[in-house]
C-alpha cells in the first residue's frame, strides 16, 4: 500500500526552516577550557551543536535558537553568550 | 547493546521554544531506541512542533492520529508487525494531557491486553500547546490559565494523578520515571523499556520555560530542583515493585517554586507559608514513600 503524497513528508525536511533567525544571544565556543565531554552537543534541543575535524564543539548557526542551554550547563564555563548582532 | 550518543534522529529546524524540554527529551529518547522503530504521537506541543504540515523534524517512521487514540494505533502497530514476523519496535511518545487525561481509556486497554509497546509520557505538567490550560498532571497550587491564581485561589486545587502507579497496577512488567536534567538516567531507562517484553511506561520530567515560566537556559537547572526537593521521585519498578531509586540530599521545596511563575503568587505579594508547607508535605510523603533521603555520612 502506498500513502497518498498528501499526509507524509520527507524525513528531517524541517530543517528547511532556518530557526536560527530566531536567536537574540548567540553562544560563542571559545575552544579555551574545553575539556571534550561533549554535554553541550548532548543536550542541545535543537540538535544543532556537532564536533568539529578536531574534536572540539561548535553550534550550527543556521538552526541554534540560543536558549543558552550549553552555556549554563558547561561544567569547565567554556561557552559565553553574547547578544546576536544583525 | 551500547547507546550511540551520536546518532541524531530528531532533526533541526522544529518549531519549539528555546530550551525546550520536550525537543531535547525526544531527542534523547531516538537516540536510545535506534532506528529500528515507529513512533506514534498523540496530539500534542511535540506533535504540533515537530511536524507542521509539510515538514517533519523525524528521521524515523512517525504516525499521529487523534489526541485520545495513540495506544490504540501503537497496538495495532505492533500486532501488524508482529504477524509480518518483524522485529521493529513501537513507541508512543506524547504529552501528559494526552496520557493522564485525553488518551487514558486507550492506554489501559493496550496495557491490559499486554502489547508489546513502550509508552514514554513527556510530562510538562499543562497543555501547553494550547495555551497552558491544567491537566492531570499539574502539580498543586501551579497558576495555570484554567486555574488562575488570584485573591480567591492559590491556583490548582488537586495534586498531580499518580500515573505510574496506575500503569504498574496494570500489571506492566516495567515502570520507570526520568527526567531531562539526567539525560543518561532517561537513555538508560528508555533502552531498558523497550528491550522489555509487554507494555512499558515511562514517565519524563519535562520542564516548559514558556508555561512553567523561566527562562529557557534554566530547563535542565529546574528539572534537576525537581528531583532534588522530591517533588519528582525518580525510580523503576519490574512487576509492580519498586527496585531502583535515585537517593538524594533533599533541598527545601521552596527552592524550585520561587524560581518559577506559575508558583509566583506563593511568594508575592505576601510569603503563604501555609500553602508552601503543604507542598513541603508532598515533598515529604515522596520522600518516605520511595525512601528517597540520603542518610549523612557518619
Amino acid at each position: 500500500m502506498t500513502l497518498s503524497v498528501g499526509c507524509t513528508a520527507r524525513p528531517g525536511k524541517s530543517r528547511e526552516n532556518r530557526t536560527g533567525a530566531w536567536r537574540t544571544f548567540k553562544p560563542n565556543f571559545k575552544h579555551d577550557k574545553c575539556t571534550k565531554c561533549g554535554i553541550c552537543a548532548l543536550i542541545c534541543p535543537e540538535s544543532a551543536v556537532h564536533e568539529n575535524q578536531d574534536g572540539f564543539y561548535d553550534a550550527d548557526y543556521n538552526y541554534c535558537k540560543g536558549c543558552g542551554l550549553c552555556a549554563e550547563e558547561c561544567p569547565a564555563e567554556d561557552i559565553e553568550m553574547t547578544r546576536e548582532e544583525k | 547493546m551500547a547507546i550511540d550518543k551520536t546518532l541524531e534522529l530528531f532533526d533541526c529546524g522544529h518549531r519549539a521554544c528555546a530550551g525546550c524540554g520536550h525537543a531535547l527529551g525526544t531527542r534523547l529518547v531516538l537516540k536510545a531506541t535506534g532506528r529500528d522503530v515507529i513512533v506514534v504521537s498523540p496530539t500534542g506541543c511535540l506533535e504540533v512542533f515537530s511536524t507542521p504540515y509539510p515538514e517533519t523534524a523525524w528521521r524515523v517512521p512517525w504516525i499521529h492520529s487523534l489526541f485520545e487514540n495513540a495506544a490504540a494505533v501503537a497496538s495495532g502497530v505492533e500486532v501488524a508487525l508482529k504477524r509480518q514476523k518483524r522485529s521493529e519496535k513501537v513507541v508512543v511518545v506524547g504529552g501528559d494531557g494526552a496520557t493522564f487525561d485525553i488518551g487514558v481509556l486507550c492506554l489501559s486497554g493496550a496495557f491490559e491486553r499486554g502489547h508489546d509497546f513502550t509508552y514514554i509520557c513527556m510530562d510538562n505538567e499543562a497543555y501547553m500547546n494550547t495555551g497552558i490550560q491544567r491537566s492531570g498532571a499539574t502539580p498543586y497550587d501551579a497558576s495555570t490559565t484554567t486555574s488562575p491564581a488570584g485573591a480567591r485561589s492559590f491556583g490548582n486545587r488537586r495534586p498531580k494523578k499518580d500515573m505510574p502507579q496506575i500503569m504498574a497496577a496494570h500489571g506492566a512488567p516495567y515502570v520507570a520515571t526520568t527526567s531531562v536534567a539526567y539525560p543518561m538516567d532517561l537513555m538508560q531507562k528508555v533502552e531498558r523499556a523497550i528491550n522489555t517484553e509487554g507494555p512499558c511506561y515511562v514517565q519524563v520530567h519535562s520542564p516548559c520555560c514558556t508555561g512553567w515560566g523561566f527562562e529557557g537556559s534554566q530547563t535542565i537547572a529546574i528539572g534537576k530542583l525537581a528531583v532534588e526537593t522530591g517533588l519528582w521521585p525518580v525510580f523503576e519498578m519490574n512487576n509492580g515493585q519498586v527496585t531502583k531509586v535515585k537517593k538524594i540530599m533533599r533541598k527545601p521545596v521552596e527552592e524550585y517554586l520561587k524560581q518559577q511563575k506559575r508558583f509566583r503568587h506563593l511568594f508575592k505579594p505576601i510569603r503563604q507559608e501555609a500553602e508552601i508547607a503543604k507542598i513541603q508535605a508532598i515533598a515529604d510523603a515522596n520522600a518516605s514513600r520511595y525512601g528517597l533521603d540520603l542518610k549523612p555520612r557518619k
